[in-house]
């Protein structure tokens, strides 16, 4: 099984990269862009039969820092 | 007055460390990553700046779950003393010993110059060598040294007076200008600035080597 992890600063916390991509989109002529949020996606092989809290436990541990990124798990 | 600073792989600050505490007087060891446990009788861990593990998944994170940072926290908790310089305070925060984070830069751009900075506090080991409100210049060379922790948890640093130290002009986008910030026990000081690299003559600056001075200090015997 596979799981996938998405990682996102949380809202409300300023997002430099993100901003710099709105910009460079603009500069492309890409209008109406009204903001860019840059994340991350973590992809896990894991064993059959791995619950999904268990990979709640690796965000929380080490995948997020959860005082500045929130994270959803997909199990695909 | 025992000292230790923690080798990781792509730590790249931790010899200057060494050379400032053994100047100051520490008798110092270094400790590979993969140690388990600290040496006895430790006063003060040193944890280095650099790239630890390649500043893989963020700046800080793998090393804050190495077996030695294990025995760091151990050693926190046992109300030890410990100093995280630049990649160190990002190590700090991701254990949880330091609150708040470090992102990327505002600028998004990897910044190596001297920093004007105000010593906010003379109340802790660290920043007893200096007077309240002293400005300094100490060298900063971080892609993410951009401090950031919730309204609360900055308003709780500002009340408690645990800011060391604030950016006289702010470089990197970090919250209130923190640059440094102290643990509630006032035994735990992560920074971005490099006081290591500024504590002999022959770099060009000595406002670093109050810090070693006063921790120094706050060791010997009464």
């Amino acid at each position: 099984m596979k799981a996938r992890v998405h990682v996102m600063l949380k809202t409300g916390v300023l997002d430099p990269q993100g901003e710099a991509v709105r910009h460079a989109l603009g500069a492309l002529g890409f209008t109406g862009v009204e903001g860019v949020r840059q994340g991350k996606v973590i992809e896990l092989d894991l064993a059959e039969g791995t619950p999904e809290e268990t990979v709640g436990e690796m965000c929380e541990k080490l995948l997020a820092n959860t005082v500045i990124e929130s994270y959803s798990v997909e199990i695909v | 007055m025992r000292a230790a600073v923690l080798v990781f792989p792509g730590s790249n600050c931790d010899r200057d460390m060494a050379v400032a505490l053994r100047a100051a007087g520490f008798d110092t060891q270094m400790i590979w990553h993969k140690d388990t446990v600290l040496p006895e009788g430790l006063d003060l861990v040193g944890v280095p700046g650099g790239f630890s593990y390649g500043d893989y998944l963020r700046c800080g994170a793998i090393a804050a779950n190495s077996p030695i940072c294990h025995a760091l926290v151990s050693h926190v908790e046992r109300g030890g003393y410990a100093l995280g310089v630049c990649n160190g305070f990002q190590v700090l925060t991701e254990t949880g010993l330091l609150p708040g984070a470090l992102m990327r830069n505002a600028s998004l751009k990897y910044i190596c110059k001297t920093a004007g900075l105000r010593v906010e506090t003379a109340d802790s080991a660290f920043t007893a060598g200096y007077e309240a409100g002293q400005e300094i210049a100490l060298p900063i060379a971080h892609h993410d040294g951009n401090y950031f922790a919730d309204d609360q948890t900055v308003a709780e640093l500002a009340g408690e007076d645990r800011v060391a130290f604030r950016y006289t002009a702010n470089p990197n986008g970090a919250r209130d200008d923190i640059a440094g910030i102290l643990s509630a026990n006032r035994r735990v000081l992560g920074m971005m600035p490099h006081p290591e690299r500024a504590a002999e003559p022959a770099h060009g600056n000595t406002d670093g080597a109050a810090l070693f001075a006063g921790l120094i200090g706050a060791f010997a015997p009464a």
